[in-house]
């Protein structure tokens, strides 16, 4: 392993993970909810009426950020390199997956972490963990 | 009002992923790839995320309505179950093939991109199957 300091970008990585913080913080304090993604937006299929609003609210908002950013700058770079056919399983597993663990790297990683929750830090080793593993397959192993 | 405030929270929220570099999967993958050239953003961005909740949800505990009035929904569960490891497994593995998790998904969906609106439908039906699977259980 080595780090490569080219692409590490420590201060964007603190302020933006500090603004998602503040972003949870918000609809902890105000609304009294976790800022889950995936809870948020599984939570479309299951919820009855009154809990719906501030979901599409909520993800709204999410959809409209780059927009918004645009409004003032360019968006920074995005490279997708995985081909439609992985997108679409990884997609799928991806759904199922964070909605039968009850959470991904938001609810988990972070609202999970910061109050400690035991769940939320075994979950997050785990995904972080299997992902990490699921890249070095793909990469150093399928592809050499 | 509690709408208002979802909103600007998911705003919010998807402000903070594009600025931490979070909505390019390439860069989430470069923290992923351990064995390649590392990336340690992406400890980073949960480290920062989580310095700020950690304030609010030492404040949110104590409380049984938030500042508007509504219920506190915080989960109590502490089991950790096979629900929660395998569902976490799978994430993990999905995750590493594409780069993406749900909240970047969504912002991808709002930057246009084709592969990210491939994504969120197929995420979206992953979804919808648990739900029917969940309905009859």
């Amino acid at each position: 392993m080595f780090i490569n300091w080219s692409q590490f970008t420590p201060w964007s990585a603190l302020i933006g993970g500090g603004i998602i913080g503040l972003a949870a913080t918000l609809l902890i304090l105000l609304n009294g909810r976790i800022a889950g993604i995936s809870g948020i937006v599984g939570g479309l299929f299951t919820a009855g009426r009154g809990d719906v609003g501030w979901r599409i609210a909520f993800v709204s908002g999410l959809v409209a950020a780059p927009l918004v950013w645009q409004f003032f700058q360019e968006l920074p770079l995005i490279r997708i390199d995985a081909s439609y056919a992985i997108l679409t399983v990884a997609g799928l597993i991806v759904g199922i997956g964070t909605r039968y663990g009850s959470g991904c790297t938001s609810g988990h990683g972070v609202c999970g972490i910061s109050r400690g929750s035991p769940r939320s830090v075994a979950a997050t080793l785990i995904f972080v963990g299997v992902g990490m593993l699921t890249v070095y397959i793909i990469r150093h192993v399928l592809q050499s | 009002m509690n709408n208002l405030i979802a909103l600007l929270s998911g705003l919010i929220f998807g402000l903070g992923l594009i600025l931490a570099g979070m909505a390019n999967p390439a860069k989430v993958l470069a923290f992923l790839d351990v064995d390649g050239a590392w990336d340690p953003s992406l400890a980073l961005v949960m480290a920062g995320a989580a310095g700020v909740a950690s304030l609010a949800f030492a404040v949110a505990r104590r409380r049984h309505l938030s500042y508007l009035g509504a219920k506190m929904q915080i989960p109590n569960s502490r089991a950790i179950d096979r629900r929660l490891v395998l569902g976490s497994l799978a994430f993990g593995i999905g995750w590493g093939m594409a780069g993406i998790c749900p909240g970047p998904a969504l912002v991808l969906l709002g930057s246009g991109s084709a592969k990210g609106i491939v994504f969120v439908a197929a995420m979206l039906l992953g979804m919808g199957i648990f739900a029917m699977l969940e309905k009859n259980r």
